[in-house]
């Protein structure tokens, strides 16, 4: 497992208590799980996400990801309908452990809410927490 | 005693380490108010040459071949069991194994398991089978479980001619879930009635069993369709595996998931249990299906291995949202499956099959020229429903007299059909025993 | 002996069933012919049934050189926590194949099966004896199933009573088929924590027991290897509030002999005869999970019951307050036989004897491998004790790096990342039946190992390497499984 000056996190996406991250791409908001999370839960073998036309509120449970011997539950970080979910986990759950912010993202969505992102944590602020938490 | 190897000395010196007087002392943490105040109230212990003397005398007051010609089935078939079966399932490494969770040390049990979950998914015609269930009736009650995962729906149809007592055990393991039983009737020719499923809405699964409980063949293909248009999963259940050597399986007549009793294939009955619950599915269901499953991997070196996998789904990482809560399994009997159906091979399983029905068909023939009445015209396996005829008295005690048990009554599980029996044969009997029970009911 | 036990020896390589047999072959001496060949109308004959034709000695090689591929009780330790892999004597075997039994139909005229019915009958009272229950019922094929015929059974009084109930509270540090069981029958689980002895404290329950929770669920001696010490005072609580005590008894082998379950308050409970009553776990299963419940709940077991009036013995259908059938039959019979005999050969003073023994073995180990492994709770344990990974951390050693280096030294890792609430938890369980000699060399083989862990950790990371395979790739399989061949 990473040390905490190890781990990747970008500042171009803001991340949840849960170590969910979320982007905004213009009208939608792309989310997925960070580089602290698909580190602690070591290879992924099945990702389980929700369909496309589901809505979900913040913090809601919309996703979960299975390692060989655990199951992690994913909290939408800002809420509302999801408008594409990313069919290549299907096949390579492995991309969330490789590439978590691009080619490993889980949904994108149509925001009820734009302002629910301001409650979200800087890549500093994530840091200190973890930091903090040790 | 012979399975407590410790010695007085080894114990003094192991208490001198634990750092107590007394085995008493280990108790300590034990309340005086939990505890017994007398010795155990059991028999003395009996030496292994008086259990042997006690058992003998025990398992001679029971009815069972040669000295009794059984033709009962409902569930638990007689079937030879060739002497190398039983001879390898009695191997120490088999049988006193554990779970193969550490898989290294498993492979036995591994590699055989997932031949059992490949010969069992070709027999029934599926795509994946599960490592085993506890019998026919839960693996049913699992199938319809998880067809309600699957669609989300509440409701269930199942055939009246399913098992009885398979369908008690449903209503047992459904009723705390708020799910709805539905039963569907039967037709005069002894088959399931789905003309009821039109005006039957957010259905889960039609569940249907063949050959069902009177023993006739039943026509699963119309059953799926009916299912499917009416959107549930079609579940095909069976008690009697063997008939698929011979019979066009669930898988190819568009079953969904396939749960029911997999006993005969070389498993002795033992008084009903342990048996083999079989559990099979499409592909596109493989997340649901509660169970173990064995997946073949690789190890470090590339060597092919084998691996308990997909244990997401089950209760020891799941915990409360598990596909189910099975952990031990009856995986010693899905080994005796594979050795049996090893040892048959595709070509004996369907001539075992072939004479099995044969046989059915002599003794339906020869009672009902002997007078009595067959019921139901569809085609059976190796059971089959008839009645004595009538004003023949007292034909089943006369029989029994004779030490031959004709079949089981119909009475409690069918009123309507009170006088009627369900009649099985198989290999195991002979054309004499047959005539004998032909000739034997009226004299 | 000196030197590791685990050693390397000739065995075969064996291919799939399927990549072996030709046409033809025969495995199977078929029954003579005497009847007319009558074919069923073709529409009913199956497709060609894919499965190869191969001879005796084929299929007699192939399941032997698989067995041997195979660790066992019969080869060495498996000192699992919380399983009881204790010796499954020979015997109970020879009982069980007798062809009275062996060969009996479960729906024979009672008349016709007065032996197996009487010896139910006879060892539905020995359980109950060496519980201290009132009533038990044999028919749930496994401890799982017994967990989930005891919650319909709480549901069923509940019901009874008119108060439905929601949810059931259970510990930390279950086992992961109680909440499985219990949201089998639609309870939602409330978790509560251990304290800092590993026992359950009356104030943590007390909080969270109210009027729509049915009961608790409870382990005793607890996952942690420590008698719930306030066991009773807890019963209290919960039936203050009508609710019941459930109690998993899988670690009954701590306590025959000694403890009295009905004193403990435990209103219903499970026993796993394939743990405490030595019948052997054959690979996985089939095990038994009879039932044992207070008087005042019996008219909730599932039927059927076995009856005896005036030295016959019957089975009892019509109890109409029962949860229902569990099973088919009557359960698993064969198995029932085996404790049957294990019971019969061992006497009241060689149980009490053997739980008595359990309880020294392990706290043998706990004592001759503190220091050498992380001791989480220093206290008296039961029939296991835990240990943890943590003196390994520096060295980047987890438990699962130890339990694999331990198959190379011929024993069985104990059950490693249960319970939860011991981060890298290895729960050593050895057993009455191991001896002090076989203990030592355990004892001498996990020292070796956490001495290797030090040295040159990275033996422990590629082990095993004397097993037949090494360690496999369980993500691949995971992820792209390939269940059938």
């Amino acid at each position: 497992m990473k040390e905490i000056n190890e781990l990747n996190l970008p500042d171009n996406v803001r991340y949840t208590d849960d170590h969910e991250w979320a982007r905004p791409e213009g009208d939608k908001v792309r989310a997925g799980l960070d580089d602290y999370a698909q580190d602690q839960l070591g290879d992924i073998v099945f990702v389980e996400l929700p369909r496309v036309g589901d809505t979900f509120k913040r913090g809601e449970m919309f996703a979960t990801v299975e390692s060989v011997k655990a199951v992690c539950e994913c909290y939408l970080p800002i809420g509302g309908e999801i408008i594409a979910v990313n069919r290549a986990l299907e096949e390579s759950p492995e991309l969330v452990n490789k590439s978590p912010y691009e080619d490993g993202w889980f949904v994108d969505i149509r925001p009820r809410d734009p302002s629910e992102m301001e409650g979200l944590m800087t890549n500093k602020a994530c840091l200190e927490r973890l930091k903090g938490a040790k | 005693m012979q399975y407590l190897p410790h010695t007085s000395d080894e114990i003094s010196g192991m208490l001198q380490v634990v750092g107590v007087d007394d085995l008493d002392d280990l108790f300590s943490t034990i309340p005086e108010d939990c505890r017994l105040n007398a010795g155990l109230n059991l028999p003395e212990a009996l030496t292994e040459w008086e259990l042997n003397d006690h058992m003998d005398a025990l398992s001679r007051n029971m009815a069972v071949s040669p000295e009794y010609r059984i033709f009962l089935g409902a569930g638990s078939y007689e079937h030879f069991i060739p002497a190398s079966v039983s001879h390898l399932l009695a191997r120490s490494e088999f049988v006193t194994s554990y779970t193969p969770y550490q898989p290294e040390m498993s492979q036995g049990t591994l590699q055989a398991i997932y031949e059992y979950q490949t010969l069992a998914a070709r027999l029934l015609g599926m795509d994946i089978a599960t490592a085993s269930h506890y019998d026919g009736a839960t693996a049913l009650a699992e199938a319809l479980l998880m067809a309600a995962r699957i669609t989300g729906q509440k409701r269930v149809a199942v055939s009246s001619l399913i098992h009885p007592l398979y369908r008690q055990v449903v209503k047992t393991y459904l009723r705390p879930t708020g799910l709805e039983v539905l039963e569907l009737g039967y037709l005069e020719n002894g088959t399931t009635d789905i003309t009821a499923l039109d005006d039957i809405d957010g259905l889960a699964a039609v569940a249907v069993q063949s050959p069902n409980f009177f023993g006739c063949i039943e026509n699963l293909q119309t059953v799926g369709e009916k299912a499917h248009e009416r959107e549930a999963l079609f579940i095909a259940s069976f008690t009697e595996a063997l008939a698929y050597g011979l019979l066009k399986s669930p898988g190819a007549q568009g079953a969904d998931i396939a749960g029911g009793e997999g006993q005969s294939l070389g498993i002795q009955r033992s008084f009903g249990g342990p048996a083999l619950g079989m559990l099979a599915s499409k592909k596109k269901f493989m997340r649901s299906l509660p169970g173990r499953l064995v997946g073949k991997t690789q190890d470090l070196e590339g060597n092919r291995g084998f691996v308990l996998t997909l244990a997401t789904r089950e209760q020891h990482i799941r915990r409360e949202k598990a596909t189910s809560n099975i952990c031990t399994n009856n995986s010693l009997c899905a080994l005796a499956a594979v050795m049996y159906m090893g040892s048959l091979g595709g070509t004996g399983i369907r001539e075992l099959a072939c004479l099995n029905r044969d046989k059915a068909e002599y003794l339906k023939k020869g009672l009902k020229e002997a007078g009595c009445m067959i019921p139901f015209d569809t085609p059976t396996f190796n059971e089959f429903v008839f009645s004595f005829p009538a004003g023949c008295k007292d034909a089943y005690s006369r029989l029994l007299k004779k030490r031959i048990v004709p079949g089981l009554s119909l009475d409690t599980y069918y009123p309507e059909l009170s006088g009627h029996y369900l009649l099985c044969v198989t290999e195991t009997k002979s054309v004499g025993d047959m005539d004998d029970l032909i000739r034997g009911f009226r004299s | 002996m000196k030197g590791s036990i685990g050693t390397t020896g000739l065995i075969m390589n064996e291919p799939l069933l399927w990549e072996k047999g030709r046409e033809g072959r025969c495995g199977f001496s078929l029954p003579r012919r005497d009847v007319e060949s009558v074919p069923p109308d073709r529409g009913l004959i199956r497709e060609e049934l894919d499965i190869s034709d191969l001879s005796e000695i084929d299929v007699v090689r192939h399941y032997t050189r698989l067995s041997q591929w195979n660790f066992s009780v019969d080869t060495g330790m498996y000192p699992l926590g919380s399983c009881t892999m204790k010796y499954s004597p020979k015997t109970n075997e020879r009982q069980a194949a007798r062809k009275g039994f062996a060969d009996a139909h479960p729906l024979l005229p009672p008349g016709l099966c007065q032996g197996a019915l009487k010896i139910m009958f006879e060892l539905q009272h020995y359980l109950a004896e060496i519980t201290g229950m009132d009533a038990v019922a044999l028919q749930p094929a496994a401890g799982a199933q017994g967990e989930l015929t005891g919650m319909l059974i709480i549901h069923a009084f509940h019901k009874m009573k008119g108060s439905q109930r929601s949810k059931i509270i259970v510990p930390d540090t279950a086992h992961g088929t109680n909440p499985a069981s219990a949201s089998l029958c639609g309870y939602h689980s409330v978790p509560v924590k251990s304290n800092e002895q590993g026992i359950l404290s009356v104030e943590s329950v007390a909080e969270v027991m109210d009027e729509d929770t049915a009961g608790i669920m409870i382990t005793n001696p607890n996952t942690l290897g420590f008698f719930e010490e306030n066991c009773r005072e807890i019963a209290k609580i919960v039936h203050a509030k009508g609710g019941l005590v459930y109690c998993d008894g899988a670690n009954m082998n701590a306590l025959m002999g000694t403890a009295h379950m009905g004193k403990i308050g435990v209103d219903v409970m499970h026993l796993n005869l394939h743990k405490t009553f030595s019948t052997p776990h054959g690979g996985g299963g089939p095990g038994s999970g009879p039932v044992c419940v207070r008087k005042e709940l019996e008219p909730f077991l599932p039927v059927p019951r076995v009856a005896e009036e005036r030295g016959r013995y019957f089975l009892l259908e019509d109890r109409p307050e029962s949860i229902g059938r569990v099973a088919a039959f009557h359960g698993n019979v064969g198995v029932m036989i085996k404790a049957y005999s294990y019971i019969r050969s061992m006497g009241p003073e060689n149980l009490k004897r053997a739980s008595r023994l359990a309880v020294l073995n392990a706290n043998y180990i706990k004592e001759s491998l503190k220091g050498y492994l992380h001791l989480p709770y220093d206290r008296p344990c039961m029939h296991e004790c835990i240990f943890s990974d943590e003196d390994q951390r520096a060295s980047k050693v987890t438990t699962l790096d130890m339990a694999k280096r331990l198959m190379d030294y011929g024993f069985h890792p104990p059950t490693v990342y249960f319970p939860l609430v011991v981060h890298g938890a290895i729960m050593i369980e050895p057993t009455e039946t191991e001896s002090k000699d076989d203990i030592d060399q355990f004892v001498e083989a996990f020292k070796a190992i956490v001495n290797e862990a030090k040295q040159d950790p990275d033996i422990l990371r590629n082990a095993p390497d004397k097993c037949k395979v090494r360690r496999l790739d369980e993500v691949a399989a995971a992820r792209r499984p390939c269940l059938t061949g």
